[in-house]
């Protein structure tokens, strides 16, 4: 369990687009008629990502109204789960893995980077390039460690010179693109003879 | 070694291309009418010969739980739930499947659910593999639109719908009981059992829960018999496996070799080599963070599969292997894995919630030198107490690497540890305050 805050500033009022109550009605189709219940972990999602990447109390009350659920239990799920953000996190959201099989191949290192180019503390949104760093567990992507999440997408096989320059292309609004960077394919084992092992962070 | 023609998952890597057209050309869908066509009892008979293992961790035979499903449909209906919240540190296997094999698991959910009764099937994916998931819709919209899902699926006569459920950043998912809680719109806090899923599951009713990788093999077992799986790897520990593995190695990679398979093989031949050379090992945690790590002496013998592992008191788990070298803090590895056991801690039983965080902060003080000798007994005690005394096998998970660290590296661990404590003074602290909390703001 993580710790979570609740943003201080909330809005009052939160609806679902025209849109989104389409991919509501599709969604709760997955779902046996008497548990639609089922449906508040996809609702609470489709509700951070309308609302900027985050959910704001007003969603929480919307949702548990739409699923007839009490108000605890949907803010229960929101605090439970640590994907669901209840504070404002930047445009870039990144996050980096820290967890063993990224830390023995350096992803302190790219912690350092984070506090140099996005902001000193985690979770603080700096007005430069509009983006927030946090340390988070595994993502599952250990056999090209260290690597970051950066919004939906998977920057892999990371070394502090291609960590920056990943960094660098958010701030200047050109996001590099997601995937290997050492120019591997996917999880496929390397030619050792154009490797050693100093290359990563 | 696997030879080439005997691996399951050619398209590991995406040489081949993902889509339903490549898949058919690597014999996805094949005859999958004829298998259905079989009928329940040639199927499970089949994956029994087989001796398949669940690839989740546990390694309970596959045949054996399906045949643990009610043989007949009640005013209840039975459910088929895929485990794909893959959160195990050192592991990335099905991730890779669901990217480049998604026909194998599609067609294994078709077979699985007919065995089953299920005419449903949740596929439950961690959160963060948003695209891993969109890559499986797209996959499951393809074979809607060659009808091989939907009503009479595949021309089997058997009606069945595969939903995908995403997750959203909770390691304990990953326990069966749990994931059917957050299907449920719960918590995920698992549930006591008995009753098993496989009579009281998802909404109450039969379900049967299988790791992405168990399902995703059976296509292929059905296709080339039960007897061509079992004759690979060692006897009770059969078949093919797909190895992860990562840290300091110089080619970290996914691999599909045989059970058994010498774990320096494993090193030497596909990871190109432990970081400094062999000599360079420290330890290796062969099975996923949640098994004990072994140290160099055992690694150049042990071979992977669940039983001798077992015997080296360790496990197969999830076979995500982490090669730890001479060069980093062993401590500080395991301390590291100790805070995601706290952080990830469901907080449902008390031994869990508190124990977890009291071996972190043990372990944390050790690595910055400030432990006493009295706080390593502490630790191993600590340890004992979790152990066994929680809902699910979260206790054990994260117990068994702290242990195995004392076991094997104890001396390491002491070597660090002073006799008397630093602060002589007590702290006035309330009662019933999480300690860590008061160091640290941002624990």
């Amino acid at each position: 369990m993580s710790l979570k805050k609740v943003h201080d500033d909330q809005p009052k009022e939160f609806k679902f687009s025209t849109e989104n109550i389409k991919k509501v009605e599709e969604i709760l189709k997955r779902y046996p008629n008497k548990n639609k219940k089922s449906a508040v972990m996809p609702l609470l999602y489709l509700a951070q990502k309308q609302n900027e990447n985050w959910i704001p109390l007003a969603a929480i009350k919307y949702i548990a109204n739409y699923l007839a659920m009490p108000y605890i239990s949907v803010y229960e799920i929101a605090t439970f789960y640590s994907m669901y953000n209840l504070t404002p996190v930047g445009k870039n959201f990144i996050q980096v893995c820290t967890t063993t099989p990224c830390l023995i191949r350096g992803a302190d290192k790219i912690v350092k980077l984070c506090k140099e180019k996005i902001s000193p503390n985690e979770n603080e949104v700096s007005k430069k390039s509009n983006s927030s760093w946090t340390e988070v567990e595994c993502l599952g992507a250990c056999v090209s460690a260290p690597m970051i999440q950066i919004n939906d997408d998977y920057y892999e096989d990371l070394d502090e010179k291609s960590t920056s320059e990943i960094l660098e292309s958010l701030i200047n609004n050109k996001p590099l693109k997601p995937g290997s960077y050492r120019g591997r394919k996917n999880t496929a084992p390397e030619k050792i003879a154009s490797i050693n092992g100093g290359k990563h962070a | 070694m696997l030879k080439k023609e005997d691996k399951i998952f050619k398209n590991l890597y995406n040489e081949l291309g993902w889509d339903l057209e490549n898949s058919l050309k690597r014999d996805d869908w094949k005859n999958t009418k004829d298998l259905i066509s079989k009928g329940r009892e040639w199927i499970i008979n089949e994956v029994k010969t087989s001796e398949l293992r669940g690839r989740g961790g546990a390694g309970f035979s596959t045949g054996l739980k399906w045949s643990f499903a009610p043989k007949e449909v009640g005013s209840r209906p039975h459910y088929l739930v895929i485990n794909a919240d893959e959160s195990e540190p050192g592991t990335c296997k099905d991730r890779d499947i669901l990217r480049f094999e998604p026909q194998k698991l599609i067609e294994g959910c078709l077979i699985a659910g007919y065995t089953v009764n299920a005419h449903v099937c949740y596929i439950y994916i961690r959160g963060e593999y948003f695209n891993e998931g969109k890559r499986l819709q797209e996959a499951i919209d393809q074979a809607y639109k060659k009808k091989y899902l939907g009503k009479n699926a595949c021309g089997s006569g058997w009606d069945f719908d595969i939903h995908i459920h995403y997750g959203a950043g909770a390691y304990i998912c990953g326990e069966e009981t749990a994931l059917l809680e957050s299907i449920e719109g719960n918590k995920g806090q698992p549930r006591l059992k008995p009753p098993f899923p496989a009579l009281v599951g998802l909404y109450g009713c039969p379900t049967i829960v299988n790791n992405v990788e168990t399902v995703a093999v059976v296509p292929t077992i059905l296709r080339r018999g039960g007897k061509w799986f079992s004759s690979i790897g060692k006897p009770k520990n059969t078949g093919t496996k797909i190895f992860c593995i990562s840290g300091n190695v110089n080619s970290p990679c996914n691999v599909e070799e045989e059970m058994g398979i010498p774990l320096k093989d494993l090193i030497e031949k596909y990871a190109g080599g432990v970081v400094g050379g062999w000599d360079n090992l420290q330890a290796v945690i062969p099975g996923g963070s949640s098994m004990p790590l072994l140290p160099k002496k055992i690694c150049d013998t042990i071979t992977m599969d669940f039983d001798s592992l077992i015997e080296n008191k360790s496990g197969l788990g999830t076979a995500g292997i982490v090669v730890i070298n001479k060069d980093q803090d062993i401590v500080k590895c395991m301390a590291r894995i100790a805070r995601f056991y706290k952080h990830e801690s469901c907080g449902q039983c008390t031994p869990c919630r508190e124990g977890s965080g009291w071996m972190w902060r043990i372990l944390d003080r050790v690595v910055k030198r400030k432990a006493t000798y009295n706080d390593v007994e502490l630790l191993a005690d600590v340890t004992k107490q979790i152990e066994g005394h929680t809902i699910c096998a979260f206790g054990e998970g994260s117990a068994w690497p702290v242990q195995g660290l004392l076991r094997h590296f104890r001396k390491e661990v002491e070597s660090r540890c002073r006799d008397k404590p630093l602060v002589k003074k007590k702290l006035n602290n309330p009662y019933l305050v999480d300690q860590h909390l008061l160091e640290n703001k941002n624990a």
